[in-house]
This record gives structure tokens, sequence and C-alpha cells, in this order.
């Protein structure tokens, strides 16, 4: 076998494995994004119904609460950005990092200072690279969210909107995360958690143009929306972190169905390309042949004359 | 028939049970409360603990409610917790458990979880 062959031989081998294991991701992806779409489903009701008590409470009531109200001259800002842990899922993670760039820069254009909260080692990653501070980070659960981990993420940022912005608190609180809008298509949104627009809670909720009932508070208004509101922020980055695991697998499956694809083309090109050597190498050994026969015929037909 | 009125007990991340109900006794940081059909519009805190409902079959529903509220208008009830399990979901040797180990840890926030979890499941 010649050495152009061989050489073609070896990259379709090695094409062809890599093409195996792409097709395998995607289908393990395909298989999660399915699996994160009903756990999106399955929080609805709590978050729909969250939403509700929080517009009661807020529109049925008078109370004056910090977390509903914005502060005079917000001086600091808290950004949680949501990113993946594993790579090999196309644009995901860095479309999140930008969305959080952009926002970031808005909030410094605004006269805020930024403290940013990362989930997911990618997010780390790129942020530790380039020497950013971080004011907390975790990894190790974006593949599957569950909602001790929403818990944990929500304990710090609960409290730093808490504290007075004088000793490191902050004033708003801002989210960073890919929104699943459908299989193809996931787009990075950011969203101001605290203080609580009403306007936009409505939106949300399903509640828009009803008319909430008065409620009777227990065991006062105040303390519902103190106990509520913690609740409120958990539960919004509960959901945030299901829909970017879901978000993260199509990505995955869509870099993976085109890897898969190109590793197609590939191995076709290459055996085109081991073809056309092989039949060079055919044509030259017979021309070889013939020429060394003609060679033969003419020497031996020299000799006898 | 009598009046009824409709129950949502949801957790965080699921729908536990939903149904018919004609009362629902729950605690709240202020004390024991009962939800019959009609009841006034009411949003209330709810502590950890047992949340009893009386279906309109006549049977009962009692779950462990761990963290949450509990909100009733137009003849609809949500009880909202980011922890809810049904007392036959309970596994009350494992509960038990828990109850030991969060005692000889003294984590008072476990230790509560999991008698609350056993009453739930005992029915006392």
């Amino acid at each position: 076998m010649g050495a152009q062959l061989r050489v073609y031989k070896r990259r379709i081998r090695a094409v062809t494995a890599t093409k195996k294991i792409t097709k395998a991701m995607e289908m393990i992806a395909a298989s999660r994004i399915v699996k994160a779409q009903r756990k999106v489903a399955a929080s609805m009701p709590y978050a729909t119904e969250l939403t509700r008590a929080v517009t009661a409470v807020a529109t049925g009531s008078t109370t004056k609460h910090p977390l509903t109200t914005e502060a005079e001259a917000p001086a600091r800002a808290a950004i949680v950005l949501i990113t993946s842990d594993r790579g090999l899922a196309g644009g995901y993670s860095s479309n999140a990092i930008k969305a959080a760039d952009r926002l970031t820069e808005r909030l410094r254009g605004e006269g805020k200072e930024v403290d940013t909260y990362i989930v997911g080692r990618k997010g780390v990653a790129y942020y530790g690279f380039r020497e950013r501070k971080v004011a907390e980070s975790w990894t190790g659960f974006t593949d599957s969210p569950s909602y001790a981990d929403a818990k944990n993420v929500a304990a710090p940022l609960i409290e730093a909107i808490q504290t007075e912005t004088a000793e490191g608190g902050v004033d708003e609180l801002h989210i960073v995360f890919t929104e699943f809008v459908s299989m193809m298509t996931q787009n990075p949104v950011d969203d101001r958690m605290l203080p609580l627009s009403l306007e936009k809670v409505q939106e949300e909720s399903s509640t828009k143009g009803e008319i909430l009932p008065l409620f009777d508070f227990e065991p006062s208004a105040e303390d519902v929306l103190d106990a509520l509101l913690p609740r409120y922020v958990e539960s919004r980055i509960y959901n945030a972190l299901l829909q970017s695991a879901a978000s993260e697998h199509a990505a995955r499956r869509r870099a993976m169905k085109s890897a898969t694809d190109n590793a197609g083309d590939l191995v076709k090109s290459l055996s085109r390309l081991a073809n056309a050597a092989r039949q060079a190498e055919i044509t030259q050994e017979i021309s070889e042949i013939v020429g060394g026969a003609s060679a033969m015929a003419d020497a031996s037909a020299g000799s006898d004359k | 028939m009598a009046a009824e009125l409709h129950v949502e007990l949801v957790a965080a991340d699921r729908n536990v049970w939903s149904g018919e109900a004609t009362l629902v006794v729950a605690r709240t940081t202020s004390g024991d409360i009962g939800v019959m059909p009609g009841h006034q519009p009411l949003l209330g805190v709810l502590e950890s603990g047992p949340v009893t409902i009386r279906t309109s079959e006549g049977g009962t529903v009692v779950a462990a409610v761990h963290g949450g509220f509990i909100s009733f208008a137009d003849n609809k009830l949500s009880l909202l917790a980011e922890i809810a399990e049904l007392a036959d979901e309970i596994d009350v040797q494992r509960a038990e458990r828990a109850l030991e180990s969060a005692k000889s840890e003294e984590d008072a926030g476990a230790e509560r979880r999991a008698d609350v979890r056993l009453r739930a499941a005992t029915g006392q």
C-alpha cells in the first residue's frame, strides 16, 4: 500500500471514532433535555403560586418593604451568572458570559459597583483567567440542579441585599441565565430580581388583569412579605438554574449534531481522496507493468535480430 | 353536598397533592388555622408542621410541610412549601434514624424536620 493511501486510511479511522463519540454525546444530551424540561414544568406550579402571592401582598397592602422599593441612589448591584460546568456545548457558556459582561458594563455606566456571583465551572474559569473579582461561586450541579442547590446560591444573595449598602450590602439583584425557548433556540437573558418591579411580576404571572381579593395576612403583611421574598428569590434562581440546564443540554445536542455531521462530511471527502489515491496507485502499477513488458519485448526482439 | 374547596399542595419541585377538600388545618407562625369553604381570603406563613386535609370523600391526607405559605382565595387554597411529603411517602424508620442523628449532632433544624415528618407519618 502506498504511503499516501495509508495516511488517508488512518485519518478516516480517527474521524470515524470521533464521530461515534459525538453521536453518543448528542443522544445523551437529547435524552437529558427531555428530563430537564420535565423538571422545569414540575417547578412551574410553585413558581406561579409564589408570584401570585407576592403580587397579592405587594398590591393588596400599603406595606413599604425595602425589597420592593427602589433605593434612591443605588450604589451596588449583584449579578448572578449561570454557566455550565462542562464544555462542548457550542456558544452556550460564552453567550451567557457575554450577556453578563454587557450588563456589568451597563450597571457600571450607571455608577454602580458590581459584585459577581458565578454558577458553573466555565464562568469561574473565564473570570479566574482574567483575574476578575468573584464574590462567590458554585460548581458541580449545573447538569441537574436541585432546590437545595438553588437555596445555597440564594442564601448569600439574600444576605447581601438585606445588609446596608454601606456595610457591603447590595441594592439590586440581577440574574443572567439562558432562557430555554425551544429545542433550537436558547437566549441569554438578564433580569432584575430585586427590588421587585410590580408591573413585571404581573406580566410574568397569569394574573394579568385579574383583580386580586383583599387578603387577610397572617400574622401581618410585613411578616408575610419578609418570609415571601427570600422564597421568591430562591424560586427564581431555581427556575433559572433549571432553564439553564435545559438550555445547556439543548446547546450541547446541537453542537454535537453539527460535529457529527461535519465528521460525516470529512469521512466522505477523505474516502474520495483515498479512492483517488488507490486508483492512481493502480494506474501507476499497470503502466509500470506495461512499460516493463514492452521494454522486455523490445529487448528480446532486438537480440533475435 | 357539602361545600368544597380546591386544594393544591405544591412543593418547590413538584405538585404533591391536589383535590377537593372540606377542611384544611395548617400551622401558621401565629398558631393552627383551619380553613373551610368560603373562608375570607388569607395569606399566611406556615411553620414546619403537619398539614391535615379532610378530603370531600371523607378521607384524610396528612403531609409534612417545611417552610411555606398558605393562601386562600376564591375557594382555592394553595399550600406552598419548599419541601412537602405526604404521610404515606414518609419512611418512618428513616425519619427515626434522622431524628436520632440530628439529636446527637444537636442540629435543631434537622431535628425539627425529622420530628415533623415522624408526627405526620404516625398521625400523632
